[in-house]
């Protein structure tokens, strides 16, 4: 039985292309790309290369746009950080209450050190009220930080728009695109969008590399403090073999966008109705009509996400959940709970995100694996009556929370 | 992936005793859905011998809940009610090789379900008295919850009291910063927090002695004594003991037993106590294992 992997939005499997062309960076072109001699100007070259094949993709105007990093976490920490440090005097930060930990842990924290932090709120089906983000812009905002598409759902905000905004206001705008580059179109020189973080393991370049983009004269101070690598805006050696990876997933991606929203689209919305066609009390979430071409998020009630995902595990399929119990926490995922999921649904909510390399075959093994297993952990839930195959009639309610 | 025992996945794979039970007579139902974990227990108690003879569940949970479910049924059947309500959490937990700290819970409310359907069976009410936060301390398993209400019951400062007392921070370390806000966030809303009841100052405030009164031989060995049992409790919690084999001047020979015998943390609780002792003795003691009495001599 061969695996089946529907988790890419969690990570993805390096492209066997982007491997070859990163083995000789980790050998014979070992050379540090700051030195003089051959060995460093062969990594130079491959560097730059890389660059403009990143530039490319993201539609920038200039390669120097282009900051590479460790990921999308340090992308999104210099992002914030760099607009509270360029602009002394502003100190609030507007984002969503739907972002990722990297943003939103960041946020607390800096709520503790005395920024304002205004959340934007989401509706049922994840989406932004842009009246509500109008009316919380003013000339102490340093910064708006809004993902351009939801890791969970993968619904997709009007970051562009937003951009544009708050442009008109005079403030900064960056977006977490990690789970969008690479699935939709993106034209960084035709928008108004200050700031980029690009994680490689999104579109398969290998873990550990990332890219900044900074659109040029966009007031900036950097994280780390070092050596003159990257213009001196991120210093350190650069991780040569990651991104001369990079570079080639980014070409890679490039020659498959159309793939992503026709092939990657089709599997998906196969897959989630053919699940959705033979469960009972199965919802999907998110903006249906504005999502991600390869994501489906799925809600079972009744049921709780990990033992759905335990279950598949064993026929070899990888998901992943919104439940608490994955993730060590006692609250259900806070995007779930931002759209007002309810928690009868919150907990066994199932995250498929599929990529170029999923088949038709795979799909269709999937559809077949997930009723029985639902109605498996239904059978065994307080909260279902497995004899009229329906919510208990009398609610499960304990006295004892 | 969590990283459940072998006895774990088995159990949750193939659960055993799962679905509804026709003639339970006694129903123990906690959990909550808010929380992601919900359990039903049903016992079919035989009333004249009170013995256990049958017992079903149903869970809506995680893995590891739907697991410590099961084994908890296996655990009841045949025993009677009185011999079911010594079950601990920790036996549940035993039962399937252990669990990862993060999920303890799940042991807890399986002990939970069974005395609230012990308290059905017998017509009384059961309080739950167990509250859950974010899990703080992974080495020990020590919530938010837990810290919160021993710092704010016995007014505790500083990361060294808490790791002294909830074991929590007292391993990798990593959890440090978040014991300090809490003791921070407790220790702040103790300060703002409005006296509701001002006691009026006597006419003639009581002078502080200036020096504790010397405590004779007898006294000071009885103040140990009291020290010591205070201990206990805490110790026999954790399934471990600490029993006094002999004092000898400055110095307090001991003997951990139980869980307590051979723990990684047996310096750390020694030390712990020592802490305790000096503190409330108001004189410098030192603790000691009683293997080291025999060196002394």
């Amino acid at each position: 039985m061969t695996p089946i992997y529907l988790d890419n939005n969690a990570t993805t499997p390096c492209d066997p292309a982007v491997v070859a062309a990163m083995l000789p960076y980790f050998t014979e072109q070992f050379g540090n790309a700051s030195s003089i001699h051959s060995f460093g100007n062969q990594v130079g070259l491959g560097i730059k290369a890389a660059r403009q094949q990143i530039q490319a993709l993201l539609g920038a105007e200039h390669d120097s746009e282009i900051i590479f990093t460790s990921g999308g976490t340090e992308s999104d920490n210099t992002a914030i950080l760099s607009a509270l440090k360029a602009f002394p005097e502003r100190n609030q930060i507007i984002t969503t209450v739907v972002e990722h930990p990297a943003i939103l842990a960041l946020c607390e924290r800096l709520e503790k050190e005395g920024f304002v932090v205004h959340k934007l709120r989401v509706d049922g089906r994840g989406r932004l009220d842009l009246d509500e983000y109008r009316a919380l812009l003013n000339d102490r905002v340093a910064i708006v930080s809004a993902m351009w598409a939801n890791n969970e759902t993968g619904t997709i905000f009007p970051v562009e728009e937003m951009a544009e905004i708050a442009h008109a206001h005079g403030i900064l705008f960056h977006t977490d695109a990690v789970q969008a580059v690479g699935k939709i179109p993106v034209d960084l020189k035709r928008s108004q969008i200050d700031m980029l973080s690009l994680s490689g393991h999104k579109l398969h370049a290998p873990k550990g590399i990332g890219v900044l983009y900074l659109r040029r004269g966009t007031r900036f101070r950097n994280l780390m403090r070092g050596g003159q690598q990257e213009r001196g805006r991120r210093p350190g050696t650069e991780n040569s073999p990651g991104i001369i990876g990079l570079g080639k997933a980014a070409e890679l991606a490039m020659q498959h966008i159309d793939t992503e929203n026709s092939d990657v689209r089709y599997l998906r919305d196969k897959l989630e109705r053919g699940i959705l066609a033979k469960v009972p009390r199965a919802y999907p979430t998110g903006d249906l009509n504005n999502r991600l071409p390869n994501t489906s998020s799925i809600a079972f009630e009744f049921v709780e996400g990990e033992g759905i995902l335990l279950l598949l595990n064993k026929l070899g399929i990888a998901a992943s959940s919104g439940s608490a119990c994955t993730s060590g926490s006692l609250e259900p995922s806070h995007v779930m709970r931002a759209m007002g999921i309810p928690y009868t649904a919150a907990h066994g909510t199932i995250r498929f995100s599929l990529s170029r390399y999923n088949t038709l075959e795979e799909v269709e093994r999937v559809i077949a694996a997930v009723p029985p297993i639902i109605e498996q952990l239904r059978k065994i839930s307080p909260y279902w009556n497995e004899a009229t195959n329906a919510p208990a009639e009398k609610a499960f309610a304990p006295a004892y929370a | 992936m969590w990283d459940y025992t072998e006895k774990v996945k088995e159990h949750f794979f193939n659960p055993r005793n799962a679905g509804p039970l026709a003639d339970a007579n006694a129903i123990g139902d906690v959990g909550s859905i808010q929380c992601g974990d919900a359990l039903r227990l049903m016992l079919k108690v035989e009333p004249t011998t009170e013995v256990i003879l049958d017992a079903s569940f149903q869970t809506f949970g995680c893995g590891s809940a739907i697991a410590s479910s099961s084994a908890l049924t296996e655990i009841v059947k045949g025993k009677t009610l009185d011999e079911a309500l010594k079950i601990s959490n920790q036996d549940i937990a035993a039962f399937l090789d252990g669990l990862p700290p993060e999920k303890m819970h799940c042991s807890v409310m399986g002990r939970e379900a069974l005395q609230a359907a012990i308290a059905n069976y017998r017509g009384e009410s059961w309080k739950d008295d167990h509250e859950e936060g974010q899990m703080v301390c992974k080495c020990y398993a020590v919530d938010s919850a837990l810290i919160k209400d021993v710092v704010q019951s016995n007014g505790l400062t500083s990361v060294e009291q808490v790791t002294h007392y909830t074991k929590a921070g007292g391993a990798c370390c990593s959890c440090h910063e978040q014991i300090e806000e809490i003791l921070v966030e407790v220790n702040t809303a103790r300060c703002e927090a409005p006296a509701i009841e001002k006691k009026e100052p006597g006419p003639v405030a009581e002078a502080e002695p200036a020096s504790k009164p010397k405590l004779t031989n007898l006294q000071r060995m009885r103040k140990i004594e009291e020290i010591i049992e205070s201990i206990r409790p805490m110790l026999l919690r954790d399934h471990g003991d600490i029993e006094i084999v002999d004092i000898v001047g400055k110095n307090i020979y001991v003997n951990l037993k139980g869980a307590c015998m051979g723990c990684a943390l047996e310096a750390a609780t020694l030390g712990s106590i020592q802490q305790k002792l000096f503190e409330d003795l108001g004189e410098y003691v030192r603790l000691l294992p009683a293997s080291q009495l025999e060196m002394a001599r």
